[in-house]
């Protein structure tokens, strides 16, 4: 085959593998060789890990030449972000303090990738423990937006995002706490899905907020990422809060969006939304609104309070996750403490970086005896306010759409200086994480200086399919430019 | 001078009989055995790694309460107890804080010459617990201290009493009556040696006739019920005299030292941890369900007390015996099949061979009753040959050493051994003609009026009989025959 192997979907790539057009090895090389071209630039990854994934490509195709059955990721390249556990690869998180960890067992959802005979090409650079909104907050390198090498790719799972826009790798795992995936997503013009909380199991995904924490993919089509859902979600008895729905099957494209019902949430549409957002949402609506779903406006009147609950609730359990990183039992220890109390003061001290400080020190003071009802207590009363913002909402409507950011990607250091402004880029993404329900960022067009838009499309908790359905009707009807 | 009352509340960690850790599949026979041989990715806190609660554990925490009268919450929080020590793996600890799984209990606790005492239990409560640090192997191997984690994520319960013992006899009562229970239901084997069972002591003074409590001091490190007592003593004398000679009790913590007999502050109240308890959002509410619970509460078996209680008045044993018969659950469980097992009016006999003969031999071995290589069905037919008299005690003790060896039916061995004792009028009597006419000095000397001289006659007829005479019938023959 002479066609470019890195033009293919995730579908694609494992269908001409299982029908024998094209090796899983040469699929990998063709993506290998592109990493090699633009990883100079983009700096996506923190490892590429070329031997191991050529030893499970050659092991797809020694599968197909035997005649054995083949999974449904067979050949298929896939980057996994840097807090995912990979057994016998180094997973750092993009921190210091875990640099030079070999993760000892592999995550539930990097099994079931290899179970479903994907090729695992690397890891991906992220914000330092998937804190942060640009991948700025990584501790060893940026990683650019590959539509624009001065801006960043969104964050924190910005490594992932550009891999898969850049065709790096044809499916991209990363996970989304707040924000981590869909903002990336539309900042590099690609899919990426938080679902539903329960529906992938959590287990090797190194906790930032575990109540809020979820894997999810980046793909360049809606039937890739719902494709690597079904691969990775579904029960797992090492989860106790994984539910045991499973994930929905790929949909096909319908024909038509007849009788679906799309709320705009009044509060989404704000002072400070960014006019060529604004522009590029309004008018994916009316490509729905073509399509013959109907729409009209939903309240979510909760919506104010959610970054301030979100910043409490998440630095709470982030203070209570990270304390494990105390240089005893793995990755970087300080080497000349007088004493244990030294030995974690000076560990954490040099091994986490500032963002990193500034969350734990946020959530031990939230959760301190005497502040505790004040903040962690009241929090956790609000999230459920806003919860239940969208089960009513859910009544009315089957699906809200809404900007994914409230502006187009944005140029490194911009925001770096003002942490609440970049904690306020993500007013669209947080509230889905505190109410457990499932949303996507999908491509809807490009500004005038070319850098994509996303938009936001939000289902209730375990509504995969509808919003699957959806999405793939919407991508049909606004195809989105590819890169280069 | 005032006079003084003491006032405890015991708070005591029990290890629950489970074959595996609280919250992964290692198991729990970690004591003694190479260190950091039962360890997995979830008891080290590798990063990504998440509990998954232990039924059992659940199951066995249950019967407990049940058995000490507690009820049972329909629903109980996990929440992280956050410090940090090198023998914590996650610098948490999963416990249970303002909703344990039970509260409200009673144990009835028997004291020497008077009246039993109700003491109240506040509440129980699961966890998990920490590894173990080794300073002297790590000083002396490495410049430093080694951690082993066999005991992490061992599963405890914690059992805190309400503060209402009076004396270090009731506190040492309490724990020998808790001890029982809780190792009858068989919920932890209590092993003090292998610190399955640990307690901890709130001691505070009042002027007798005062309502309000004293201010308390908590004092750890009590690894024995005697260094529970001593410590209590000494605390109650120590905060008298400091109350006395002016000065004022301070809430601390303090240690005991075995070797000076003295507690020892540990750290003040100011100084205590902040420990930031939350609701652990790794793991749901734990559900009790009635059904479940009403299930275990009717399969919980006859406690200690009671068992003796029925045993004495049944079996007409002495308080005794029946305290010695109902030491453990295994020990009453094998008397008890025993003694159902042996003909009507041998259960006596049961006893009395048990509680010499197989408790003598028990304790030369140091087995537990469970290691009767033999079934209790075979004790009770020893028993009623006993009874029946065709079985001298002499013989019996035979039987037993056999049974114990061989593990066969004590009829089989009796008949092996001809140890059936001879109570055939015509052959005892031709046996006693014979010693008589050999000893006739003894046969005057008795019909004159020695009784002592009966002894060499029976010797003789013993000996003539291989001791298979029945001894009262050659009394009875004997005497006869002089008469004669």
């Amino acid at each position: 085959m002479t066609a470019d192997l890195t033009a293919l979907s995730a579908a694609g790539i494992a269908g001409a593998v299982r029908r024998g057009e094209a090796s899983a090895e040469a699929v990998l090389d063709a993506h290998l060789t592109r990493v090699e071209r633009l990883e100079p630039t983009l700096r996506a990854f923190l490892t590429v890990t070329r031997d191991r994934a050529r030893a499970a490509a050659r092991a797809v195709d020694e599968k197909r030449r035997s005649g054995g059955p083949l999974g449904p990721l067979a050949g298929v390249p896939v980057a996994l972000k840097d807090n995912l556990q990979l057994e016998g690869v180094e997973t750092t998180c993009a921190s210091k303090i875990l640099k030079g960890h070999v993760a000892a067992y592999d995550a539930t959802a990097v099994a079931r990738l290899k179970a479903a005979d994907a090729v695992i090409v690397g890891k991906t650079n992220l914000d330092e423990f998937a804190m942060g909104s640009s991948t700025e907050n990584s501790a060893f390198q940026r990683t650019a937006n590959p539509w624009d090498p001065a801006r960043v790719p969104g964050g924190s799972s910005g490594g992932s995002a550009a891999a898969a826009a850049a065709r790096l790798c044809a499916l991209s795992f990363g996970s989304d706490t707040g924000r981590s995936i869909r903002p990336p997503a539309a900042f590099c013009g690609v899919v990426g899905l938080k679902p539903t909380y329960g529906l992938v199991s959590r287990y090797g995904l190194v906790a930032f907020a575990s109540s809020l924490d979820q894997i999810g993919p980046f793909a360049r089509s809606v039937e890739d990422a719902a494709l690597a859902l079904s691969v990775v979600g579904g029960h797992d008895p090492m989860d106790s809060t994984c539910a045991s729905a499973a994930p929905p099957p790929v949909p096909p494209i319908p024909p038509d969006l007849k009788g679906l019902r799309v709320g705009l949430p009044r509060e989404y549409f704000i002072s400070g939304l960014d006019p060529e957002v604004e522009k590029a949402v309004r008018g994916a609506v009316d490509v729905l609104k073509g399509l013959g779903a109907s729409v009209r406006e939903v309240s979510l009147p909760h919506t104010q309070y959610a970054i301030a609950v979100y910043y409490i609730l998440a630095p709470s359990e982030a203070s209570s996750n990270l304390a494990r990183f105390d240089g005893i039992r793995y990755g970087f220890r300080d080497r000349s403490p007088r004493g244990l109390e030294e030995l974690y003061e000076r560990t954490r001290g040099a091994g986490f970086g500032p963002e990193v400080k500034r969350r734990i020190m946020l959530g031990t003071y939230a959760l301190s005896s005497g502040y505790y009802d004040a903040y962690y207590a009241k929090a956790r009363r609000v999230r459920a306010l806003i919860a239940r913002d969208f089960e009513l909402a859910f009544r009315d409507v089957d699906l809200i759409a809404c900007p994914t950011t409230p502006t187009p990607p944005f140029r490194f250091g911009e925001k770096t200086d003002d942490p609440v402004a970049m904690y306020l880029s993500d007013v669209f993404t947080i509230p889905s994480n505190l109410a457990g329900n499932a949303s996507a960022s999908l491509p809807c067009g490009l500004s005038a200086a070319g850098l994509p838009l996303g938009l936001q499309l939000v289902a209730d908790r375990f509504g995969e399919a509808a919003l699957f359905k959806a999405a793939r009707a919407f991508e049909a009807a606004r195809p989105f430019p590819a890169l280069p | 001078m005032k006079e003084y009352e003491l006032v405890v509340g015991l708070e005591v960690h029990a290890q629950l009989a489970t074959r595996t850790k609280l919250f992964c599949a290692c198991g729990t026979d970690g004591f003694g055995q190479a260190p950091n041989s039962r360890i997995c990715p979830v008891c080290t806190a590798q990063p990504g790694s998440l509990p998954v609660l232990n039924r059992r554990a659940v199951e066995l925490g249950f019967q407990a309460a049940l058995a000490l009268d507690c009820e049972i919450k329909g629903s109980s929080i996990f929440a992280r107890k956050n410090y940090f020590y090198p023998d914590l793996p996650k610098a948490y600890q999963i416990s249970q804080y303002d909703r344990p799984f039970s509260e409200n209990g009673r144990l009835t606790v028997a004291l020497k010459d008077r009246a039993p005492r109700v003491i109240r239990i506040k509440r129980i409560h699961l966890e998990e617990d920490a590894g173990k640090l080794l300073h002297e192997l790590g000083a002396a191997e490495l410049d430093g201290s080694l951690v082993d984690f066999n005991r992490a994520g061992v599963p405890l319960i914690e059992i805190v009493t309400e503060p209402d013992l009076r004396s270090s006899e009731e506190a040492y009562a309490y724990l020998s009556a808790l001890k029982e229970v809780v190792q009858f239901v068989g919920a932890s084997r209590c092993d003090m040696e292998k610190g399955e069972l640990r307690c901890d002591a709130n001691v505070s003074v009042r002027p007798i006739g005062q309502e309000a409590l004293g201010t308390r001091a908590e004092i750890k490190n009590l690894n024995s019920f005697k260094n529970v007592k001593d410590a209590v003593d000494h605390e109650f004398r120590r905060q008298v005299e400091l109350v006395e000679s002016g000065g004022t009790v301070v809430q601390e913590t303090r240690l005991w030292d075995a070797e000076a007999r003295v507690t020892r502050s540990l750290r003040s109240k100011e100084d205590a941890h902040d420990y930031r308890y939350f609701p652990d959002p790794d793991l749901p509410p734990l559900a009790a369900d009635p059904n479940w619970v009403a299930e275990l509460k009717a399969a919980l078996p006859e406690l200690p007390a009671a068992r003796r209680a029925r045993f004495s008045r049944t079996l007409g044993l002495s308080a005794y015996d029946a305290g010695v018969l109902t030491a453990d659950r295994a020990r009453a469980d094998f008397f008890e099949t025993a003694a159902r097992s042996a003909p009507a009016g041998s259960s006596k006999v049961v006893a009395n061979l048990f509680s010499t003969e197989i408790l003598a031999r028990l304790n030369a071995e140091g087995k537990s009753a469970e290691q009767i290589p033999f079934p209790p069905g075979h004790l009770g037919s020893l028993a009623g040959l006993v009874a029946a008299g065709s079985l001298s005690s002499k013989g019996a003790k035979d039987v037993l050493i056999r049974m114990w060896e061989t593990g066969r039916e004590p009829k089989d061995i009796v008949g092996d051994l001809g140890l059936a004792q001879v109570r055939d009028d015509e052959k005892v009597r031709a046996w006693v003609k014979e010693a008589v006419a050999a000893n006739p000095k003894a046969a005057a000397d008795l019909k004159g009026g020695k009784a002592a001289a009966i002894g060499a006659l029976v010797g003789a007829v013993m000996k003539l009989s291989r001791g298979q005479a029945d001894p009262g019938l050659v009394n009875a023959l004997i005497r006869e025959a002089v008469q004669e």
